[in-house]
């Protein structure tokens, strides 16, 4: 799967959090966790590309990994503000979510950011 | 020019957030005026900008207050602009070019937009304010989003009102009220109703269709006093009468909202003094825009001129024109009065003897029409019931155009197809929508830059999506625009919005290419195969009725209530609600259900409005064990499916029951238990016509009607919407009741759109169809129906026997690791 070299030389020259097995994350899935103090939501899309953003919705604090995606957006599950996975920026009016580096390294997710 | 030291930026700040303060900011947004200035806006209301005039449908009912914003909140941001919204001005000071807030606070600017609007003008009758408190607390003004809401919420438990003001605020409140159910009493000083806009002859038919609509009018009445202390009993007129009353509405005018004008030393007249540039007198750096100012000697209540004044702002601010002027508006308004079309501009009546005055008037049908022509040029025209010819004297004037000899053809369209030679008759600059501001022109131009349905024009021009009379015009436009090439949007019609079919053209689809799985459906139908995150909760529960055995399960095409079985709250905490079939539960299932509650903390124990028990803020990760100590299967409370079945308790116990009501719920809830649908299914059964149950009012209802009969009824609804089911049949027996309402469910399962309820289903397609189709299978449908309906009841299995055996990793871990979960209070 997508292990950009490029970007797990950063992470692993940064700090950079090994948060679980890729098979742990369902496809088209997300799972939250705590990384360095902040709370990260990691996704599995189904084309395989691991996108990594803040957990919690910028409008009224949604559980963002509980939202559905598609391979351009995860959609909050409280009252479906959308956000795109790349960018973190919302499509529908709402301040951005952060962004952080993820990829894949034998099989583990990697995290960077914090 | 005064610019801050250093960077380019300018300050700009506008006080007053409504319909002339945010339309200012838009304008000069659209000047590039982003990168010019540092936008600050203040708005006294705690809210985005909102479409006042549509006040009028959320009094009604007939508009969500969220439909009507303009600009919400995050708008603001986006553009980032500093909104203070909750924040009232107190004073500007024009020498040191700061704006100073209630809170003390303070704000320099380098321009300044004033737009605070106007305030109702509360008339001289004793005793209408309490003097501890202001008002009186039944005595309301109807100018925002807040006073709205105070009068439906007072609307709900009084009965008679008295509105004070006769004019289109007063109407249109008189109005709400009474489609409230409420007994209103319109008391108006003058002689005829809306005498600003109609002569006395107009405002005499006007009244007759308002009285028609159940509400009383006073003409000529004046109002002295309003009795009552804590409740009021009603008002006193000044000849003496007493009308008696519970709610008071003054809606007599508007005074432009001056204060801190004055209080800052700006000249203030009848409103803020500005020149054609609408700047004050005092500060070029200062101007003022909307129903505040006073132009040329004029003061202006109705928003066209508005969109006007907001331009040439912009244009001079922006530098974007600064020899833009403002010349004052020829006032033609075009309205919709308590449901009444009211066009008016110009003069009322007729003022030299060689005035020509043309009228013709229809009482009978409520239509008015009459004109004022003075040296062959049109100065007045009122139209009113019949607006047809309202574009085309606007027309004549705003422009002056020639009339024709034959004075009488201007108020009436002779032969022809009348709408395709008016809207072709129009000039460009002719105003269509006055709401917005919306110009034939610009419609057009709409189309010709590729808009192809009247929808998307309406989107791309805001034309009609005001108070939405001129929608008929504005479609007519597009149509004459488009010549005939219109189309109808065609997304409206898509099943979801990822994949461009019908549901009966993707039920077809799936059905021939065995498409089983939810991203097998993306790849053979969606443009490119592209998935898309709107569509997959829809097209999930598609599969499972079209396949009820052998679709494919994909857990992220769920939402995340049905990939844990229970409904998100507020702080990612879920709700349980154990089934308990027709309501009926057992001493020892209510003594699990306190068990469990105390076990695991339960913050709140709740009795639902569909008769069974709602634990509420169980965290994810506790799911699973709140289930497996419940030992009760899912009730689903939490799904796009069959809900639930209340009952009443019927033969059994009740002296009147004529059927064992009971029973047949319980027996429908366990055979219909979680199918999946387009949106909620919920049923009753009621043991006598009673209706204990409230069956009258479910998607399925089933009433006892005696000697053994059962009235089933579809449609009904009584949560966001209120609708009485239509009587599909009344049957013989419970088997039958069954068999009719799971043949009801599929045919509702299989045809009606997503998210579509049986209260529009049911209309929809017609109970007289419904009937031809499914009591008497008119096309022979019912056994296909019955057989699949079959299928379904067969592939039930609850969902809560996961917790036991989670289908996928995590399916039950919490989605916000460092957050203390539940938050909600606890009782
Ligand atoms: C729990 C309950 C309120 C209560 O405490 O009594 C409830 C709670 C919710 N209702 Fe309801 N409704 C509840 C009975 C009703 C009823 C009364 C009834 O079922 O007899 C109605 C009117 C009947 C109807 O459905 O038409 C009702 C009409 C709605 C509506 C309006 C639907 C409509 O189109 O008219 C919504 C919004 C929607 O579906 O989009 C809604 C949506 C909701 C949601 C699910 C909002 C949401 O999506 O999160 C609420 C979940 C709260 C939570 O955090 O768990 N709820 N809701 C009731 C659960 C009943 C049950 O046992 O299953
Ligand atoms: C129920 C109703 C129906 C109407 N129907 C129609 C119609 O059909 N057609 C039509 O053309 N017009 C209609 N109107 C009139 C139309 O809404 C007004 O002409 C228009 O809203 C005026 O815009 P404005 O910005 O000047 O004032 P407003 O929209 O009133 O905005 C002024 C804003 O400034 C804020 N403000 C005031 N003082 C301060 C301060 N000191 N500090 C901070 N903020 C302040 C206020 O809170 C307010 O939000 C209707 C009005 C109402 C109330
Ligand atoms: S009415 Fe229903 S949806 Fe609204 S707050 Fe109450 S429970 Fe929630
Ligand atoms: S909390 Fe995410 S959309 Fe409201």
């Amino acid at each position: 799967m997508s292990a950009e070299p490029q970007v797990v030389a950063d992470l692993v020259a940064g700090s950079a959090t090994a948060v679980c097995r890729v098979e742990e994350i369902p496809p088209g899935e997300g799972r939250a966790f705590a990384v360095a103090g902040e709370q990260v939501a990691v996704f599995r899309l189904r084309t395989g590309v691991l996108r990594a953003v803040s957990a919690v919705c910028p409008h009224r604090g949604g559980p963002i990994a509980d939202g559905q995606t598609d391979a351009q957006v995860v959609v909050c599950p409280l009252h479906a503000h959308v956000f795109d996975l790349a960018t973190g920026a919302c499509r529908t009016g709402q301040p951005p979510l952060r962004t952080f580096p993820v990829a894949e390294a034998d099989g583990w997710v990697l995290v960077g950011g914090g | 020019m005064a610019t801050r030291s250093g960077a380019g930026r300018q300050r700009l700040v506008v006080v007053g957030n409504g319909m002339a303060g945010a339309r200012t900011v838009e304008e000069v947004l659209a000047r590039g005026g982003a990168e010019r200035f540092d936008i600050t806006v203040y708005g006294e209301e705690p809210y985005g900008n909102y479409n006042r005039i549509l006040l009028s449908h959320v009094l009604q009912g007939v508009d969500d207050e969220a439909d009507i914003f303009l600009n919400t909140v995050a708008w603001y941001a986006e553009n980032g602009i500093d909104l203070r919204s909750g924040v009232r001005v107190q004073r500007i000071d024009p020498f040191g070019k700061v704006v100073v807030d209630g809170a003390g606070g303070t704000q320099p600017y380098d321009r300044l937009v004033i737009a605070t609007g106007s305030v109702p003008f509360v008339p001289d009758i004793a005793h209408l304010r309490d003097p501890r408190r202001g008002f009186h607390q039944a005595v309301f003004t109807f100018r925002t989003l807040d006073d709205t809401r105070r009068m439906v919420a007072y609307a709900r438990d009084h009965e008679r009102a008295v509105v004070i003001g006769g004019g289109l605020l007063g109407l249109e409140a008189a109005a709400g009220l009474a489609s409230h159910g409420m007994r209103v009493t319109v008391v108006h000083g003058p002689g005829h109703l809306m005498n600003a806009q109609l002569d006395e002859a107009a405002g005499r038919i006007l009244r007759r269709s308002i009285e028609a609509l159940g509400i009383e009018v006073e003409c000529g009445a004046r109002t002295t006093a309003v009795r009552g202390r804590e409740q009021i009993e009603g008002i006193e007129l000044r000849d003496g009468r007493f009308l008696p009353c519970d709610m008071v509405v003054l809606a007599a005018g508007i005074r432009p909202s001056t204060e801190i004008a004055e209080m800052s030393g700006l000249t203030v007249e009848r409103g803020i003094v500005v020149d054609d540039q609408m700047r004050v007198p005092e500060s070029d750096d200062v101007f003022a825009v909307g129903e505040c100012v006073q132009h040329r000697g004029e003061t202006y209540g109705l928003v066209a001129p508005i969109w006007e004044q907001a331009k040439v702002i912009a244009d001079v601010l922006t530098g974007a024109d600064p020899h833009a002027a403002y010349h004052g508006t020829r006032t033609a308004t075009k309205l919709k009065v308590a449901g009444v079309d009211v066009a008016s501009m110009g003069v009322v009546a007729p003022e030299r003897d060689t005035d020509e005055h043309v009228v013709l008037s229809e009482p009978r049908r409520g239509v008015h029409r009459s004109v004022v022509i003075r040296d062959g040029r049109l100065i007045g025209a009122t139209l009113l019931g019949d607006v047809g010819r309202a574009a085309f004297l606007q027309g004549a004037f705003e422009r002056g155009t020639a009339l024709p000899e034959e004075r009488l053809s201007l108020l009436l369209d002779l032969g022809g197809p009348p709408a395709e030679v008016s809207v072709a008759e129009l000039d460009d600059h002719a105003t269509v929508c006055t709401c917005n501001g919306v110009s034939k022109g610009a419609i057009c131009g709409a189309v010709t830059g590729g808009c192809r349905t009247v929808g998307s024009v309406m989107d791309a021009t805001r034309a009609g999506k005001g108070c939405g009379s001129c929608k008929g015009l504005v479609a007519q436009v597009v149509e004459w625009a488009a010549g005939g090439a219109v189309e109808e949007d065609p997304s409206a019609s898509w099943y979801v919005p990822g994949i461009p079919l019908t549901k009966a053209e993707l039920v077809e689809q799936i059905r021939a290419r065995r498409l089983l799985s939810v991203s097998s459906v993306f790849a053979a139908l969606a443009p490119e195969g592209a998935d898309d995150a709107r569509s997959k909760m829809a097209l999930t529960s598609l599969l499972r009725v079209v396949w009820p055995h052998d679709h494919v399960d994909e857990r992220d095409a769920r939402f995340v209530n049905d990939r844990v079985h229970a409904n998100i709250q507020r702080d990612g905490t879920f709700s349980v609600v154990p089934q308990m079939k027709g309501g009926v539960t057992t001493p020892e299932q209510l003594r699990t259900i306190a068990d469990v509650a105390d076990r695991y903390h339960v913050p709140l124990v709740k009795v639902t409005g569909g008769q069974r028990i709602d634990l509420l803020g169980v965290p994810k990760e506790d799911l699973p064990k709140v289930w497996r100590d419940l030992g009760m299967p899912s009730g689903y409370a939490y799904g796009k499916s069959f809900r639930t079945v209340k009952t009443c308790v019927g033969t059994d116990f009740c002296r009147f029951g004529l059927g064992d009501s009971t029973q047949l719920g319980i027996d429908l809830e366990s055979r219909y238990q979680g199918l999946e649908s387009p949106a909620k299914m919920k049923l009753a059964v009621s043991g006598c016509p009673r209706n204990c149950a409230e069956s009258l009012v479910k998607d399925v209802g089933v009433v006892a009607v005696g000697e053994g009969r059962w009235d089933v009824l579809v449609g009904g609804a009584a949560g966001a919407h209120i609708r009485q089911g239509d009587v599909l049949a009344t049957v013989d027996s419970p088997e039958e009741v069954v068999r009719l309402a799971g043949r009801f469910m599929q045919y509702y399962r299989e045809n009606a759109g997503w998210l579509e309820r049986t209260y529009t289903f049911v209309p929809r397609v017609g109970i007289e169809r419904l009937r031809a189709l499914l009591v008497e299978d008119g096309e022979g449908l019912a056994a296909g129906l019955d057989e699949r309906m079959q299928e379904a009841v067969d592939a039930y299995v609850d969902p809560w026997q996961e917790g036991a055996a989670p289908v996928e990793p995590g399916q039950f871990r919490t989605a916000l690791p460092l957050t203390p979960l539940p938050q909600v209070p606890v009782r």
